[in-house]
């Protein structure tokens, strides 16, 4: 008998509902299981991407080493939605919102928790990891 | 060198849900500019079919509409760039045509979105941004524009009364739209009402005011070279400049939040190509899928200063008599945004208007017309400057 080849699916775990199941930057699933939120650097050529990325545009090289999305932000803009997508209705309110790290952005939610009235542009944020509701895992911004 | 000329537009009407199929919404806009252009089929060389993908079951369309439309055996073919796929359409056209390989190429412009259910449809327009790292967190088009809205608002003052404006503007011409899906007065006062539907929140800051709707259409555009056009047409509409642009789908791969590089980019081309500048344009058609993002195109294109596009709403610079009038045929605000039909609907008006042949909403002797088409969250920008 053969034996089934086992995938490594584990993007499906990243966001709300998730659309990509198989990616190289798989690990970032595992790594926020770790209570971490990591990016991605060119060894090469030392480039920072986020979102982490397996390979290089600008040197084409596909040789990565993972950072941590560590230390402080600023809020760039964000907006929160009174209409969900499909798949996304249980959440709501929620806030999407961009922090610019300075080398690289990241793009995700405010922490629920986070009074409205305490949002402003410009803000200092950090990254943390987060457990939704239904067991998936992503990342949202809190007051730094 | 050699010009290309545009012989022939149409549009269907625009509609919550059409009541046929795809091929038969395809044949509405087809016919008219048909007509317009006094072409029969055996005359179109070749036809470009443009949508976003995703709404339709039917796979492949161009082949469908190619036998539907009477244009086998000519080479047909299918293009996207979401919501700007038709002007994308039409630079390839002009390429076509260009290069001399095709005289006279259709550019066919389509989307039936009541194939599938509003929140459905957000659902898929959201994943026009990136799938892998944003769409997980719950995006759609408007919350992303509305991004762009709280930084132009934080950044220059722009105001809510600002947008709601612009929805004043637009309304005030789709009521003269026969095509248009949205045709009832809009006032002002509206958005201050916590009871009306306008003043209803979305994506904050932005409204039920301030987004357009969904909708089911098809457009068409006949391309000619200067040789066929001169031949077969009186009234031919010289496309003078195409400019294009692309930028990071992810927004964290961006740096400007108050406006849409693409845009800026596409218009320098096309200003570029065409020799002119945003002085010269006496008539604009703006992708204002959202009141913020025709706020943005005023500044992008340069008819305003950054930060200084609110003077022209406030001013009514924008409106038929303005300076500079923008989207007097009502825009997607007021047309309905049936995605791959768009670009072709605001090329259509622009053609009119450089014909004289725009009815109620003519503008007073244009010369260079401008189209500003973007493809989902300023991802892709499109810029035409056609002349007469």
């Amino acid at each position: 008998m053969s034996k089934v080849k086992e995938v490594d699916d584990r993007f499906k775990k990243f966001g709300t509902v998730s659309f990509t199941a198989i990616t190289k930057t798989n690990d970032f699933v595992g790594y926020l299981e770790d209570n971490k939120v990591m990016g991605t650097r060119c060894k090469d050529c030392g480039m920072d991407f986020f979102p982490p990325r397996a390979d290089c545009h600008q040197c084409f090289a596909s040789n990565m080493q993972w950072f941590e999305v560590s230390g402080k932000g600023k809020l760039v803009t964000y907006s929160k939605l009174e209409y969900a997508p499909i798949g996304f209705e249980e959440d709501l309110p929620y806030c999407i919102a961009l922090v610019d790290y300075g080398d690289y952005k990241v793009f995700g939610r405010i922490a629920g928790n986070l009074p409205e009235d305490e949002i402003r542009v410009g803000m200092a944020m950090q990254t943390i990891v987060n457990t939704l509701p239904n067991g998936q895992l992503n990342y949202v911004f809190t007051k730094a | 060198m050699s010009k290309v000329a545009i012989i022939g537009v149409g549009q269907s009407t625009f509609v919550r849900s059409y009541p046929g199929s795809i091929r038969e919404l395809v044949f509405e806009g087809f016919k008219e500019a048909m007509q317009d252009a006094q072409l029969s089929t055996g005359d179109i060389d070749a036809s470009v079919i443009c949508s976003a993908p995703e709404y339709d079951k039917q796979r492949s369309p161009a082949g469908v509409f190619a036998e539907y439309l009477g244009l086998n055996p000519q080479p047909t073919f299918y293009v996207e760039t979401l919501c700007s796929s038709s002007s994308t359409g039409l630079k390839l056209a002009y390429s076509l045509v260009k290069a001399g390989l095709h005289d006279t190429v259709a550019v066919i412009g389509f989307q039936k979105m009541s194939e599938i259910s509003s929140s459905e449809s957000q659902e898929r327009m959201g994943r026009g941004a990136d799938i892998q790292w944003e769409s997980p967190f719950g995006t759609m088009m408007p919350a992303y524009y509305a991004m762009y809205a709280k930084a132009h608002m934080e950044k220059y003052g722009t105001t809510l009364d600002d947008l709601a404006l612009i929805r004043v503007k637009a309304a005030t011409y789709g009521q003269l739209n026969e095509k248009a899906v949205y045709r009832k007065p809009v006032e002002f006062e509206m958005f201050s009402d916590p009871e009306n539907r306008m003043a209803g929140p979305v994506a904050d800051p932005l409204r039920v005011g301030d987004c357009c709707a969904n909708a089911d259409g098809s457009s068409c555009v006949i391309v000619a070279s200067e040789e066929k056009a001169k031949s077969i047409s009186n009234k031919p509409v010289w496309i003078l400049g195409v400019g294009a642009a692309s930028t990071s789908v992810n927004l964290a791969g961006r740096d400007l939040f108050t406006g849409l590089t693409v845009a800026e980019q596409a218009a320098q081309q096309a200003y570029d190509m065409a020799g002119v500048g945003p002085q010269d344009i006496d008539v604009a058609e703006v992708h204002d899928c959202f009141t913020i993002a025709e706020m943005m195109a005023y500044e992008n294109l340069g008819f305003a200063k950054p930060g200084e596009g609110r003077e022209l709403i406030r001013n009514k610079e924008t409106y038929q008599q303005g300076r500079i009038p923008v989207n007097v045929d009502g825009g997607l605000l007021s047309k309905g945004h049936p995605i791959g039909a768009t670009g072709g609907s605001q090329i259509r008006t622009i053609v009119l208007q450089l014909r004289d042949e725009a009815a109620d909403i003519q503008v007073k002797n244009p010369e260079i017309g401008l189209v500003h088409n973007i493809g989902g969250v300023g991802l892709y920008g499109n810029v035409t400057i056609l002349g007469r």
